[in-house]
């Protein structure tokens, strides 16, 4: 038993098994389970309230879990003090200690440990140089801008030396230039140092672009883990393919009946990538995201074709969102570039199957 | 670019000084009161410490008589010793004790209103109740000696109001009793305003609660303890009431204080010119404190 504990967590960063929380009467996590590779760049996607902090600060050992385990490189963890677990943390307030400089921020914890001087040193150099910190070691948070302060909150963490860094939002606080720059910035650091990480984010595009893997969180309950395109292109429920995507897919209610789909539209299912088994009768949920949809000519070539009229027109520059109704759900249509399209119009519109996506409409889950 | 927002600057200012004119307007009245009032009689005080005033305050000046005999007098200098060393313990106890509170009654604690209610009760009371309060709890007939040798206990002594070495302490136990709660409601306020973050990060670097709260959290708190400080520095100076209900400075001149020898001096003994000297002195000792404090905590700032 043990030894199939051993040779289960080879290669594996952190583990965490049937991990479960509650405050109170209030379950929080429910037997979760996750395993996370040496080097792998995990995002914990969800909705607010959905316990992604509250998953990381069980990994951070700053919350005891009310039963499971979780392992770190291949130790048990589960009742290890947060300094014990090699791991370092950012947080979304970055928690910057207020009185002290930049270089008594990055130090205060390896003094504390008795790390000798010249290690402090240099590792304080080495985490300076990787941010960009060196001209503002001598200054107080107070003097520092929100990037500049993350950055210094990202270098707390670099100087413990550790295999597993943990990020609790850390760019939810900054504006949308300096987010995207410091995004980049995590992204090349994470390349260049090929420590575990672990970040929460309720930003997609953020999960998107950073991760290796994403785990979906609602509720408690992991919805999907996987790579980011696999969970754009096969969303494993209606949750996830309804959160992933922004403007977010579009449904369409109906029933599958042989091998064609029957609701507002119809649709020949002939080239669909089943997950599960090829259905031949129930109630579905059809789903096709707005940049899938094609108009005007395309829209000829499509196994399936329909009429709509345009009731508001978006435009954004680098592309157009257009929203109709079919069998009156609401429809979204995405565009690149800018069009001529007018409120009022009616469009034929066409999509195929290839990219499209189905639902049981009573499990919810991909079919 | 920087020339132009040199330009710009001086074109700012005035507009700034004349913004709401109706706000300054109204608060004209009280601007003028505390100038007319604060400054104005602290002036009058200083000037006719300088005058032979007994009953009535007179305008004949002699000079620096009136502090001669204030020096001279052995119950002004068991003021100034009582209130140093009462004061000395007083600030450092209801701060590090305040402190103590505030810090246990953080870790979430239940039943926490009900705790707060309870420690901040003494501070709502008049110090006249608190000192009749305590003056019953260490009566040797009523209080804790006779409760104890109720017990069986015959020869049990506790009885610090009339022990000359002793009166000062027990004075002291019922200020702190008194002002500790305000002190630990001020710290605690403070210490929620602290970020859970800050608490998460150091447990993260392996840094020690205890150390978290010296090195961190009490760097943070500055201000709080600034605005305690000040609040329980002047009630020092001016403590008077629990002095009188407590044990009227005795036994002898033991636990006399410099406000109760302003008070007697300009009231009973009919000196004016004393109690304005001893007032004086008291005032300047406030501002010996008052002013390098607001040096260094707004002047501070500019720069910073
Ligand atoms: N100390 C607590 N006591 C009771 N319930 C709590 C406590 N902390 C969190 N919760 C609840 O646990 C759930 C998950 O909280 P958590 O902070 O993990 O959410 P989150 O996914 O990080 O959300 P956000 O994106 O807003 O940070 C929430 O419903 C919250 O109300
Ligand atoms: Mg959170």
């Amino acid at each position: 038993m043990l030894d199939q504990t051993q040779t289960a967590l080879d290669g594996i960063s952190v583990s965490i098994r049937d991990l479960q929380l509650s405050f109170g009467a209030v379950n929080v996590l429910q037997d979760l389970n996750l395993d996370i590779a040496k080097g792998e760049f995990l995002v914990l996607l969800g909705a607010s309230g959905c316990g992604k902090s509250t998953l990381l600060n069980c990994i951070a050992g700053l919350l005891e879990p009310t039963g499971g385990q979780i392992f770190i490189e291949g130790q048990n963890v589960t009742w290890a003090e947060p300094s014990e677990r090699g791991i370092g943390m950012v947080f979304q307030s970055y928690a910057l200690y207020p009185q002290m400089t930049v270089k008594g921020n990055l130090s205060f914890g390896l003094k504390n440990a008795r790390v000798p001087k010249d290690e402090i040193e240099r590792r304080v150099t080495r985490a300076a140089e990787l941010l960009h910190l060196q001209p503002l070691l001598d200054r107080k948070p107070a003097a520092l801008s929100g990037g500049q302060r993350q950055r210094v909150a990202i270098g707390r963490a670099l100087v413990r030396d550790v295999d597993v860094f943990l990020f609790d939002e850390p760019l939810s606080n900054l504006d949308a230039k300096l987010r995207a720059e410091l995004r980049v910035e995590l992204k090349r650091l994470h390349q260049s140092l090929a420590n575990t990480m672990i970040y929460v984010t309720h930003d997609q595009i953020e999960a998107m672009t950073l991760a290796d893997r994403i785990a979906i969180m609602r509720g408690g309950v992991i919805q999907q883990l996987a790579q980011p395109l696999e969970i754009y292109n096969r969303p494993a429920n209606l949750y996830v393919a309804g959160f992933i995507g922004a403007p977010p897919m579009n449904f369409i209610r109906g029933r599958i009946e042989g091998s064609e789909f029957v609701g507002p539209v119809r649709m020949p299912l002939t080239g669909y990538g089943w997950s599960e088994g090829p259905w031949t009768s129930g109630d579905t949920v059809f789903g096709i995201r707005p940049e899938h949809v094609k108009i005007g000519d395309d829209a000829r070539h499509c196994a399936c074709q329909t009429e709509v009229t345009i009731e508001v027109v978006e435009p954004m520059g680098a592309d157009t969102l257009l929203w109709t109704r079919i069998g009156g759900d609401e429809f979204r249509i995405r565009l690149d570039g800018q069009t001529t399209i007018h409120e009022g119009q009616t469009l034929p519109i066409g999509f195929d199957i290839d990219c499209a996506s189905l639902f049981d409409a009573q499990s919810e889950q991909r079919i | 670019m920087s020339v132009t927002d040199h330009a710009r600057a001086p074109a700012r200012r005035p507009r700034r000084l004349i913004s709401n004119p109706m706000a300054k307007i109204a608060a004209l009245p009280m601007i003028m009161t505390a100038l007319v009032i604060f400054i104005g009689c602290s002036l009058w005080t200083v000037v006719h410490s300088f005058t032979k005033s007994k009953l009535l305050p007179s305008t004949q000046f002699v000079g620096f008589d009136q502090y001669e005999r204030l020096w001279g007098t052995r119950r002004w200098l068991a003021s100034v010793e009582n209130i140093a060393i009462y004061g000395v313990v007083a600030l450092v106890f209801s701060l590090v004790l305040g402190f103590v509170i505030a810090a246990l009654m953080d870790q979430k604690v239940r039943a926490e209103g009900a705790f707060r209610t309870i420690i901040l009760f003494p501070y709502s009371l008049s110090f006249i109740v608190t000192g009749l309060v305590w003056q019953w709890i260490l009566n040797p007939d009523f209080g804790v000696q006779g409760i104890v040798r109720g017990w069986g206990w015959e020869s049990f002594t506790f009885d610090p109001l009339h022990n000359p070495d002793t009166v000062l302490a027990a004075m002291l136990m019922a200020g702190l009793w008194q002002g500790t709660g305000l002190v630990a409601v001020i710290l605690l306020a403070a210490l929620r305003g602290v970020d859970e973050d800050i608490w998460k990060a150091s447990r993260v670097d392996g840094v020690p609660a205890w150390k978290t709260y010296i090195f961190v959290v009490i760097p943070i708190l500055r201000p709080a303890f600034m605005t305690a400080t000040v609040l329980i520095a002047t009630g020092i100076v001016k403590l008077y009431d629990l002095v009188v209900a407590l044990t009227n400075g005795g036994p002898g001149i033991a636990s006399e204080m410099p406000a109760k020898y302003v008070y007697d001096a300009m009231f009973n003994k009919q000196n004016l010119g004393q109690g304005f000297a001893a007032s004086t002195m008291m005032l300047v000792s406030v501002l010996l404190i008052l002013i390098p404090w607001a040096i260094f905590e707004f002047g501070g700032k500019k720069r910073g």
